[in-house]
């Protein structure tokens, strides 16, 4: 045994190793990316790890090792889900063999995400059971216990952490053992190919197992009663801390469950619960799942029992919570005075501070050449966004970014704006690891349906946002080899899209050029800016503003980079920030930015 | 004991994880129960970041409320504005003299507040250093975090040493000396 401070993500890689995970699949995707991250980092070398191209490959690669009896994790984000949800109901009918896990990493109040969807919804959609941890801690064994049941079951198991508990850091007691799975190997059955009369027979079947886990459920020891009184608190995840924390040296008499399995629901734990109260405040996160059951339970079995929470307006229906959301809610319900009283200061009204690209990012420069190369036209033009640290693009001054919806959608958006406002020109920006992901049926889509749109990819040769991954274009993998780089240029030409360039975007020249003729160009249409992370490539060419500088800031106003800022009423470029891009000495009308003399 | 309370803020890419690591760390070695709240994702690319320690007897959770931190570690001038009111009553704000203008202010949308430290002192405990151009006297710019915290040293309860082999363990094997020396200039403050 030994203490180690390690963030959620990390306490649930090294709980599945532990847990004797042999196959791990995944797609990056704030906030769930450290896990697999830290299984390959701390992995035994008989552990297989892979980023897959997408969460639906990933879901199928894991399942596939299942049936063999490996026991297998798959990581992503909670809309990750959505693009690997096809498999996943299906399996949840099939079955799998070896324990399979499927982490989702759901994101309230959302810091890096499209949408703030509830996982659990999908765990009751799909039938599947699905923990929810509140702690760093807790998660490292939770894992375990989320193996030992699908193996016992056979059904894959969701683990649902949210964002406060991924990235949350905590003094975490591990231990060496490792349980050691024997594979079996695939054995040929009918059971594994899905068919209608096989769906109906398995419909019964994994409705009848919900009942069985549910009872397991309720003797988990990992949801636990405390306290006792006439009211009630249940919590989940991160909001069981703040209820917690708030009840700490509180003198009034309450009762508490804390519940980690919000499917399938305990229900005879919960009864138990409700025994002898009258009022109760549901703390859980996002949507009102637990709360939903609780009223489910009570008109089931006829109890008279307050329930509080969403559905009654007494606890937020969107955003993240927080210790001060959960006290107040306690007080406002239950009467329940904290022990711990928040004093909200002065916020001052203050400017904000969005994130930016970085300086020297060459996605600043591609956004440029386009938005340059379309002004020297007279045409409309409608730019259509992705996924990625080029979402930033939609920020003034560049303002490049007119949709962004969801992974891949930006080359498809585009087509749809093309159909119905033909004289317009579409330009669908994606970054190399979105195009793997889901970029590729869209430009298939757009060939096939003879559109006229111009896709402009951002090949930084990493997937920078979510902390600079691998992916088939980069010609390393997870295990650390060295294979055969994808290449876009040959997948867009094996496409058939009519007209392919690549173009350096840190030559603005050469880049606007590019730009025109793929618009130009009647068909479909794609310009690959090639150009690597500045995060990983950092450039040595630094620049500065010379004595000639008329003060015009043309440069600050076209471009935003965050290393040039006005200083004692001069233009300045920060030493220490320059990735030396050099875009700015294109841009500046009288040369008065260069290198440091020699 | 009773739970201590520290924030990060600043600039995302100026080391608030690695600063909320070393604290963590220091806290951990220490025989303390510790908690961590981390920004990951988006808000890293030179957004507004703020980081959780928080260690004592026993902590449930990582979060810290406005009123209830003990000490808060600014790496610019407007970020120490924007959180300084989530200090207690008798708590400690530490701040980097630098100022970074957000993009709004850069583009002439917003003014970037004046007399910021001034004004934050007649409230405020407050500490200051310019630790950008301390660390340029080090011969290394990106250790200006390491002098903060050397600062930050000077109020909290750890030897030097735990400081030192914290220092060692967390950041990366060949800065070790050069982060000592960074920590040593804040610490001499």
């Amino acid at each position: 045994m030994k203490t180690e401070l390690l963030m959620g993500n990390e306490a649930i890689a090294l709980g599945a190793i532990r847990a004797g995970v042999n196959v791990v699949c995944g797609y990056p995707g704030t906030p769930s990316t450290e896990v697999l991250e830290t299984i390959a980092k701390r992995r035994d070398s008989d552990i297989y790890v892979e980023w897959s191209v997408n969460e639906k490959v990933a879901m199928e690669v894991a399942a596939g090792a299942s049936y063999t009896g490996a026991r297998a994790l798959v990581t992503m984000k909670q809309v990750g889900l959505n693009v690997a949800s096809d498999p996943l109901m299906s399996l949840a009918y099939i079955g799998v063999k070896g324990g399979m896990v499927v982490l989702v990493a759901d994101d309230p109040g959302p810091i890096s995400s499209q949408t703030e969807q509830d996982t659990r919804h999908f765990a009751r959609f799909a039938h599947l059971p699905v923990f929810d941890p509140s702690t760093p801690e807790e998660a490292y064994t939770m894992i375990g216990e989320a193996f030992d049941l699908s193996e016992k079951y056979g059904t894959p198991v969701i683990f649902r952490p949210t964002t406060q508990v991924c990235h949350a850091c905590a003094s975490v007691e591990i231990d060496d053992k490792r349980y050691v799975n024997k594979i079996e190997g695939f054995v040929k059955d009918s059971k594994w190919v899905i068919f209608p009369k096989l769906s109906y027979q398995n419909h019964l079947k994994i409705n009848a197992l919900e009942e069985k886990i549910s009872k397991d459920f309720a003797k988990s020891s990992y949801n636990q009663i405390t306290g006792s009184g006439s009211k009630g608190v249940v919590a989940s995840g991160i909001s069981y801390t703040f209820v917690k924390e708030a009840l700490l040296g509180a003198a009034a008499k309450v009762k508490v469950l804390k519940l980690a399995t919000p499917h399938p629901f305990p229900d005879e734990l919960a009864l138990e619960f409700l025994e002898g109260l009258d009022e109760v405040l549901v703390a859980e996160e996002l949507d009102p799942v637990i709360e939903e059951n609780l009223l489910r339970l009570c008109g089931k079995a006829g109890l008279k029992v307050k329930i509080t929470g969403k559905l009654t307006g007494d606890m937020p229906v969107a955003g993240k919570h927080s210790y001060e959301v959960v006290a107040a809610a306690l007080e406002k319900t239950l009467g329940l005075q904290s022990a711990i009283a928040v004093s909200p200061g002065e916020a001052p009204p203050l400017p904000v501070r969005p994130p930016v690209l970085c300086a020297g990012c060459p996605h600043r420069a591609s956004f440029y050449s386009v938005k340059q190369a379309l002004k020297q036209t007279k045409y409309k033009a409608v730019f259509t966004g992705d996924i990625g640290c080029y979402t930033l693009g939609n920020a003034q001054p560049l303002d490049m970014v007119d949709t962004c919806l969801c992974m891949g959608a930006g080359i498809t958006i585009a087509q749809g704006l093309k159909i119905a406002e033909p004289n317009s020109k579409h330009i669908a920006f994606i970054g190399d690891s979105t195009f793997f992901h889901t970029g590729i049926p869209g430009i298939i889509n757009a060939v096939y349906n003879e559109n006229d749109i111009t896709v402009i990819i951002l090949d930084n040769s990493t997937t920078a946002m979510t902390g600079h991954q691998p992916h088939p274009g980069t010609g390393k993998t997870m295990m650390g080899n060295i294979t055969e780089k994808i290449s876009i240029e040959k997948v867009l030409k094996g496409c058939n899209v009519g007209y392919v360039v690549k173009a350096n975007p840190l030559k603005l020249a050469e880049a606007v050029n590019a730009v025109a003729k793929a618009v130009d160009y009647k068909g479909v249409s794609a310009v690959i800016f090639e150009s690597p992370c500045i995060a990983l490539f950092k450039g040595s060419d630094i620049q500065e503003v010379k004595e000639n500088c008329v003060g015009c800031q043309t440069c600050i106003c076209e471009l935003g980079c965050p290393a040039m800022s006005i200083q004692g009423g001069k233009v300045t470029i920060d030493q220490n920030l320059c990735n030396g891009c050099k875009l700015c000495v294109q841009v500046c009308p009288v040369q008065a930015i260069g290198g440091h003399e020699a | 004991m009773k739970t201590t309370n520290i924030m990060i803020v600043g600039v995302g890419g100026q080391g608030t994880l690695l600063t909320s690591r070393i604290l963590g760390g220091l806290a951990l070695d220490a025989g303390y129960d510790v908690k961590l709240s981390e920004v990951h994702g988006m808000a890293q690319r030179g957004g507004s970041v703020v980081t959780y320690v928080r260690y004592g007897e026993k902590v449930a959770e990582p979060i810290i409320e406005e009123g209830m931190a003990d000490i808060i570690i600014a790496f610019e001038r407007l970020e120490a504005l924007r959180y300084a009111h989530f200090l207690k009553k008798d708590g400690v704000l530490i701040a980097n003299d630098q100022k970074i203008e957000p993009m709004p202010v850069l583009l002439g949308m917003a003014d970037y507040p004046e007399n910021v430290l001034e004004n934050l002192a007649k409230k405020y405990t407050l500490f200051s250093v310019d630790a950008m151009q301390q660390a340029k006297q080090l011969g290394n710019s990106r250790v200006f975090n390491i002098i903060v915290l050397g600062l930050v040293a000077k109020h909290m309860k750890f030897s030097k040493e735990e400081w030192y082999k914290v220092i060692e363990k967390t950041v990366p094997p060949k800065t070790v000396e050069i982060n000592k020396k960074a920590f040593d200039a804040g610490y001499q403050l």
